[in-house]
């Protein structure tokens, strides 16, 4: 039912867009478009529905909403429709790196904000960063980086790294070695979409590490970590928290338990707003938010933030507006770097049992202040 | 006029005459998606000559479109980025002009279809759709794991690249270069299909101990129809990759290689207007039904399950009526 | 590499072939019985596992949710079967491709609809979750030993039933003589339905035990249905035989490719740039594999002509 009227909404803003064409009087027209559809369709579910929690009630805010199917070229075109039919100001919404290389530089390009609320390429972090673009949820490689030194403080010496043979893997794993002192083991690139990990546990028991790290979205993720819990070996597990977060952990149960995981957020987190936002979220959806929520959520908060400073239609003073980032994250402290992109708290949590439910607890900082390597490539 | 060529010709006009109201009306975004239709439209005819008329049920067409759009995203990139191709032998620099970009595309992806077909078409029927589909998920991991040209994530382009004479980033004029190609690929897939190549390749279709007995080889005739197909959908997929200034090894998936067929089949099989019609078609119902529910894709699945159920012969086919010999 | 490690990556290579046996068989029966190509054959494994899910979820039981896998395929190979397919037998194989790609888009949204769009809940029984030792000190998954199990026991069943009962003798009369079985008063719409409910029976269950150490998910199907045809093509439509062989070739060359081509360039390279290589042309292998049977064996290893 929920789903229904938030498409209604779209359809209705829609078929709204000829009389406000011009001249939006105050109002902002955000663009989302977003993965709804396919097997994907989870995360950007999750970013949709944080991000119209915080924006429920502002009238001044109106959202389109468009599903990319997780495909490229979809996405291009949503774009284009986006910018060169509907108006809009803003957009925002995508979940995947490939994606975002293809829609964020030639949105940039023609003159609209984009606010990234999931995927943070290196390339638009560094040498191709854009005054217009916004980064609201990490750098590629943030969650990495904080595991190499939290591994570093916690007498991690041996590691096996693992990833899909793809860029955002192979990121991921250049990442976590940028920071990581001790000795990387062996270094398994796996082929994207695979399911089965019997090969790799293998060599990963037959290897004198003492810890796997690894990254693998989505279903491989799953497939990995209940093949790992059937194999028996012994060997602490890490990740970024991409492979263990809420939405995915129903799935893999109690075989995640104890695996350590880096994240910028997680629904224990104290800070203010925070509770009011999983408690909310939870009455609005009947589930628990997972980070991707939270990046949605704080997605709207930053840009309804910007919209009671500055005209969008004044794009010097609207990006001078977003970059003060005068909100109240609900992962705490929040600040821009030069680059456009976060400077925040990355933290370990571990994969518990609360009652019947696997979820995550923080149990300790993993970086302070963190910002992404990539700035410094960044002429702005 | 037979109601065939009536048809065919309000089709043709079809899309000109939308984009040209689009432009009058401001509809920039309306433009794009018509041009969308178009190259699929090329895509799909290039497809529809081995599968219409050399009845050559190809599954991974989407190779071939990839391969386009990979001369057109590595070509472009090192222009781009001024970093030559190669440098070891010889000098080999990158280029922004769409005229090279499309002979580099065509003759890169005959080649690939060239070499695929030479192994497909030892085979036929049913293994001839199974192993193409298998060649096409071969270049799609290929291209995800080979990391040189952004695996995953793809190339970006950041502008259009050049035509003489054109600004190619203006959507109509876009439009109307592609529209421009997909009539001449148009016209002379009708002249191909009447002249001795086409009978023949239509007559191995129907029978080929007969073809061999007249001393034509239905093997060499195949593989010719399979290159040049192979080929047209190698330009479609430049073209395909200059629309959206971007190329990713989603082009290579074999959803791709379906969509292609969807096109054909819904337009009409074997009609030289068949995937112009379905293409039209098929773009319209995505962007009519998307916005109306998550699930849409159940729609069209019904939508296309009840046009080979019930509707043989497509939206041609329905519309023309039988009359008309298959070929 | 160390003998045990090569013998436990052999044993990964078997179990994975078995699983896409189980795949094939279904899709092999179904083409040579009834001429047909059916793209949805990974659908009915989704379908199997999310029925396993939901099964599991409820009682809590392994055996029960196989038991649903096995009948929530076939009754869903039955419907579309009396539905759908039967107006397909007579049709080429465009027809075919299309009407059951058109499947794959209907059941992919619509379990999604079903179920959402996060990925189930499903896991090996708590007696089978640890590793066995076996002979030679090897520590392999009890899980995926079952799985080789049941597997190689599916196989020979399926022999014996194609070449002793009364079914198997239709199935082998209709597969070299569509009309003669028909013209001989065998109930040949009721053949094709069980044939083809079999056939998806298996692919369900496939999915189940799948399911069960890898991911429930929307489109998990696909993947697994492109790597049968493979196998299929290998062994020669039609052919059980075939695509038994065809299976272990196809595990045993994905597994061991995918282990030993990078260490294999790590011979004469250096380590980053043979990892990379190394895995790029794995995910090849098996298409590769498939490419060099058909220069010698253009209708499969053991395809009719």
């Amino acid at each position: 039912m929920k789903m229904k009227s938030l498409v209604a909404a779209a359809c209705m803003a829609l078929t709204g867009t000829a009389a406000l064409a011009d001249g939006h009087g105050g109002k902002l027209k955000v663009g989302m478009i977003t993965t709804l559809s396919g097997g994907g369709a989870g995360l950007g579910i999750d970013v949709r529905d944080g991000f119209m929690l915080a924006a429920k009630g502002n009238e001044m805010l109106e959202v389109v909403i468009e599903d990319d199917q997780q495909k490229p070229d979809i996405a291009v075109q949503l774009a284009d429709k986006m910018i060169q039919s509907e108006n809009v100001d803003v957009l925002t919404g995508i979940i995947w790196s490939n994606l975002a290389m293809a829609v964020i530089p030639s949105a940039t390009a023609q003159g609209k904000f984009y606010l990234s609320p999931n995927a943070g390429p290196s390339a638009l972090a560094g040498k191709g960063c854009s005054p217009l673009y916004f980064n609201i949820s990490w750098q590629n490689d943030a969650f990495y980086e904080a595991g190499g030194l939290w591994a570093n403080e916690n007498d991690i010496e041996k590691v096996f790294l693992m990833a899909p043979n793809y860029p955002a893997g192979i990121d991921g794993m250049t990442g976590f070695k940028r920071t990581f002192t001790g000795e990387v083991v062996n270094e398994v690139y796996t082929s994207l979409g695979q399911t089965d990990y019997a090969a790799e546990i293998a060599q990963i028991r037959a290897s004198d590490a003492d810890t796997v790290y690894f990254f693998l979205p989505g279903g491989m993720g799953i497939s990995f970590m209940k093949q790992w819990a059937g194999s028996g070996v012994d060997k602490n597990v890490m990740g970024p928290a991409f492979s263990f977060d809420q939405g995915i952990l129903g799935a893999i149960g109690d075989a995640a338990l104890g695996v350590k995981n880096t994240s910028h957020w997680s629904k224990d987190l104290d800070v203010p707003g925070n509770a009011e936002f999983v408690q909310a979220f939870q009455d609005e959806y009947g589930r628990l938010p997972s980070l991707y929520a939270a990046q949605g959520y704080d997605t709207a908060l930053l840009l309804m933030s910007a919209m009671g400073k500055a005209d969008v239609n004044d794009a010097d003073a609207f990006q001078a507006a977003l970059k003060e980032a005068d909100f109240q994250s609900v992962r705490g402290k929040f600040s821009f770097a030069d680059n456009q992109h976060p400077i925040q708290d990355i933290y370990m949590r571990e994969v518990v049992k609360e009652g019947d439910v696997v979820t995550n607890k923080i149990i300790g900082v993993a970086a302070t202040d963190h910002s992404d390597v990539y700035g410094v490539d960044c002429s702005m | 006029m037979r109601r065939e060529t009536i048809l065919n010709t309000l089709l043709y006009l079809a899309m000109p005459v939308a984009a040209g109201l689009a432009f009058v009306m401001g509809e920039t975004f309306l433009i794009t998606l018509i041009t969308r239709a178009a190259i699929f439209a090329l895509a799909a005819v290039g497809l529809n000559l081995a599968l219409g008329l050399g009845g050559l049920v190809s599954l991974g067409h989407a190779a071939f479109f990839g391969i386009g759009g990979y001369a057109m995203g590595i070509l472009a990139h090192h222009a781009q980025t001024y970093t030559p191709i190669m440098d070891t032998w010889f000098v080999l620099e990158g280029t922004k002009s769409m005229p090279v970009i499309w002979l580099v595309a065509i003759a890169s992806s005959a080649l690939a279809a060239l070499a695929i077909g030479a192994l497909s078409l030892r085979t036929s029927g049913v293994y001839f759709i199974m192993i193409t589909l298998a060649f096409g998920q071969m270049f799609y991991y290929f291209a995800i794991s080979w990391p040189a040209y952004g695996g995953e994530d793809g190339l970006s382009i950041y502008v259009r690249n050049d035509f003489p004479g054109l600004n190619t980033l203006d959507p109509m004029q876009f439009f109307a270069l592609v529209f421009a190609i997909l009539s001449g690929v148009l016209w002379w897939m009708g002249r191909l299909a009447r002249a001795p190549f086409g009978l023949a390749l239509s007559a191995a279709r129907q029978n080929a101990e007969r073809v061999e007995t007249v001393g034509l080889g239905p093997f060499r005739l195949r593989l010719v129809a399979f290159v040049i197909s192979g080929a047209v959908t190698g330009l479609a997929g430049a073209l395909f990759a200059d629309l959206n200034r971007f190329v990713s090894p989603t082009m290579f998936s074999w959803q791709m290689s379906g969509e292609f067929i969807v096109f054909i089949v819904l337009g009409g099989v074997g009609r030289l207007f068949g995937p112009v019609a379905g293409a039209m078609l098929f773009v319209l119902l995505e962007h009519l039904l998307s916005p109306v529910s998550d699930f849409w894709l159940i729609y069209v699945g019904t939508i296309l399950l009840l046009v080979v159920l019930f509707a043989r012969g497509g939206l041609i086919g329905s519309l023309a009526g039988r009359e008309v010999a298959h070929d | 590499m160390t003998p045990i490690l090569l013998i436990e990556q052999v044993l990964n290579g078997l179990q994975s072939g078995i699983t896409l046996f189980l795949m094939a068989a279904g899709l092999t029966l179904i083409f040579g019985v009834m001429g047909l190509i059916n793209l949805a054959h990974g659908s009915l494994y989704m379908i199997g596992a999310f029925a396993a899910a939901a099964v599991a979820g409820w009682t809590g039981s392994f055996v029960l949710a196989l038991g649903a896998a096995l009948a929530a395929a076939a009754a869903a190979g039955m419907i579309i079967e009396m539905v759908v397919i039967r107006r397909l037998y007579d049709r080429d194989h465009l027809d075919q491709v299309l009407a059951t790609f058109a499947l794959i888009l209907i059941f992919s949204e619509g379990t999604r609809w079903l179920f959402g769009s996060f990925p189930l809940y499903l896991d090996v029984p708590a007696a089978l979750s640890g590793p066995v030792t076996l002979p030679g000190g090897i520590l392999y998954p009890s899980y995926r030993l079952l799985i080789i199990v049941i597997g190689l026991l599916i196989a020979v069943g399926l022999f014996q039933l194609i070449a002793r009962t009364r079914i198997g003798i239709q199935i082998r009369a209709g597969e070299s003589d569509r009309e003669m079985i028909a013209a001989l008063g065998v109930d040949i719409s009721r053949l094709y339905t069980i044939v083809f409910a079999l056939g998806a029976a298996l692919a369900g269950l496939a999915g189940a035990l799948v399911g069960a150490i890898q991911s429930v998910q929307v489109g998990m199907g696909e993947p697994v249905l492109i790597l049968a045809f493979v196998v299929i093509v290998i062994g020669g439509i039609g052919s059980i035989k075939g695509a038994l062989v065809g299976a272990l070739l196809v595990g045993l060359t994905d597994t061991l490719g995918g282990v030993l081509l990078p260490l294999l360039f790590g011979l004469f390279m250096d380590p980053s740039s043979a990892t990379t290589i190394g895995s790029a042309l794995a995910s090849m292998s098996i298409y590769i594999l498939m490419a060099l049977v058909l220069l010698f064996r253009p209708t499969g290893l053991y395809g009719r002509a």
